[in-house]
C-alpha cells in the first residue's frame, strides 16, 4: 500500500489497524484505566454519599443524580464512539474499528438502561410519576432501542464483515438523536428541566455538589474504557484464532 | 487519501445528512401537527393554541399565595402562570413532594366552561438548581428569594420569549 505518502491519520492510527499491535497496547492501557476508575468510583460514592451537601428542596433523594448523570453522558458518549468507530470501518476498511463498535453496543445499552432507570426512580418522588412522554425522556428511549437495533442487527448478519457494515450505517443514521436528546430540553416545553451544566456557563450548583459529580463521570469514562477494552481484546483472539501469534500466545500459558 | 476512501467518507457524509434532513423534517411536521411539547403555557391555553375539549397538559409556575387547600377534602386550587397570563386550576388528589409556591407544574386535564381548569393529575417541575439547604437559608435571611437572581433572570426569560 503507498499510503506513506498522504498519510490522513497520525501514525498510532494506522498502528492500531493491526489486531495484534492493538492487543498488545490495550493490554498495557487496561490495568492503568481499570485501577484509575475503580478508585474513582470508590472515592465518588462515598463522597457523593456521605460528605456532598444535601439539596435544599429534594434533601437526600437528589443524590441519584451522581448515578443518573453520569451513565446519561456515557450512554450518548458511548454511542458517538460507536458511530465514528463503524465509520473509520467503513471508510478505511479495519477490522479493528469494526471490533470496537461491536464492543461498544452492550456497554452503552446498559447506560442507557441505567440512566432511564435512575430517571424513573428519580421521578416518581420529585415529578409525581415515572414516565411521562416527554421530548427528553422519549429521545432516551429511542437512544436504547439504537442500541438493541445496533445488537440485534450484528447478531443477525453471518459473516462478520457484513454485519459491520450494516450496523455501521444503522448506528450512523441513528447519530441524529444525540443532538435531539441534548437540545431537546431547550426545543420543546419537558417536564425534565434544562441541563444543570454547560460548557459555557457556570453550573448552577455549588462546587461541593458539582466536582463528586465530575469524579463520579470521569469514574464511569474509565469504566467504559476498561468494559470496552475487555471486550474488544476477547475479539481479536476469538477473530485471529487462526494466526500463529495467537496460536503461540495461547499455548503458551 | 485513495479515490476509494474517498468515495466510501462521501457515503458515510451522505447516510448521516440524509438522517438528519429526514429526521428534521420528520420532527419539524410532528411538531406543527400534534405537538412535540409536553405542555401548553397558561399563555398559549389563552391564545387558543392548545386543542379544547379534550384532556391537554398546562404548564406554569404556581403563583404565590394562591393556594387555596378545602380543610375537608383533597381538593386544593391555585393559579397557574407564566407571567402573562393566569389560569386557576382545581385539583383533587395528593401532590408530589415539590409542589409549592413558586415553583414549576405541569397538570394535566381539562378546561371548563367557566375556564378553569380540572386537573387529574397534577407533576412537579424541578429546575435546574441545586444547593445545601444552609444556602438556601442564607440566600432567605439575606431578603433574597431561594432562588436568589435567577428568579429574576427566569421571570425575565419568560416575559422576554
Amino acid at each position: 500500500m503507498n499510503m506513506q505518502k498522504k498519510q490522513l491519520m497520525p501514525k498510532w492510527f494506522y498502528q492500531m489497524a493491526s489486531p495484534k499491535w492493538c492487543y498488545k497496547i490495550t493490554g498495557k492501557l487496561l490495568p492503568l484505566f481499570s485501577c484509575t476508575g475503580l478508585a474513582l468510583l470508590l472515592l465518588g460514592t462515598v463522597w457523593a454519599l456521605l460528605y456532598a451537601p444535601e439539596d435544599y428542596q429534594q434533601g437526600n433523594s437528589f443524590r441519584i443524580i451522581y448515578i443518573h448523570v453520569p451513565s446519561a453522558i456515557l450512554a450518548q458518549s458511548i454511542y458517538v464512539t460507536m458511530a465514528l468507530a463503524g465509520a473509520v470501518g467503513i471508510i478505511w476498511k479495519m477490522k479493528i474499528a469494526d471490533m470496537v463498535a461491536y464492543a461498544c453496543a452492550p456497554v452503552g445499552a446498559s447506560m442507557a438502561f441505567l440512566a432511564l432507570i435512575t430517571g424513573a426512580i428519580w421521578g416518581k418522588p420529585t415529578w409525581g410519576s415515572w414516565w411521562v412522554w416527554d421530548a427528553r425522556l422519549t429521545s432516551m428511549l429511542i437512544l436504547l432501542f439504537l442500541y438493541f437495533g445496533v445488537m440485534a442487527l450484528y447478531a443477525a448478519m453471518g459473516k462478520p464483515s457484513r454485519a459491520a457494515r450494516a450496523t455501521a450505517i444503522l448506528s450512523l443514521v441513528g447519530l441524529v438523536n444525540i443532538p435531539i436528546i441534548k437540545y431537546s430540553v431547550e426545543w420543546w416545553n419537558t417536564l425534565h428541566q434544562p441541563a444543570t451544566f454547560s460548557l459555557t456557563e457556570k453550573p448552577a450548583m455549588p462546587v461541593q455538589m458539582w466536582l463528586p459529580l465530575l469524579v463520579m463521570v470521569l469514574g464511569f469514562y474509565c469504566f467504559f474504557a476498561t468494559a470496552m477494552m475487555l471486550r474488544l481484546r476477547n475479539e481479536i483472539l476469538s477473530r485471529e484464532k487462526r494466526t500463529n501469534w495467537v496460536k503461540e500466545l495461547v499455548t503458551k500459558v | 487519501m485513495t479515490p476509494k476512501r474517498k468515495n466510501r467518507l462521501m457515503l458515510v457524509l451522505f447516510v448521516i445528512l440524509g438522517g438528519v434532513v429526514a429526521v428534521g423534517l420528520g420532527l419539524y411536521a410532528i411538531d406543527k401537527g400534534v405537538g412535540i411539547s409536553v405542555f401548553y403555557s397558561p399563555q398559549q391555553i389563552a391564545d387558543g393554541e392548545a386543542p379544547a375539549a379534550t384532556r391537554i397538559r398546562a404548564g406554569g409556575m404556581v403563583q404565590q399565595g394562591s393556594v387555596k387547600r378545602d380543610p375537608n377534602s383533597l381538593q386544593v386550587e391555585f393559579v397557574l402562570t407564566d407571567f402573562k397570563q393566569n389560569l386557576t386550576v382545581i385539583y383533587k388528589g395528593i401532590l408530589p413532594d415539590l409542589f409549592r409556591e413558586g415553583q414549576g407544574v405541569v397538570a394535566q386535564g381539562q378546561l371548563d366552561k367557566q375556564g378553569v381548569f380540572q386537573a387529574v393529575e397534577v407533576l412537579a417541575k424541578h429546575d435546574e438548581k441545586y444547593m445545601p439547604p444552609e444556602v438556601a437559608d442564607a440566600l432567605e435571611k439575606a431578603g433574597v428569594d431561594a432562588d436568589g437572581q435567577q428568579l429574576e433572570n427566569n421571570a425575565g426569560q419568560e416575559v422576554s420569549q
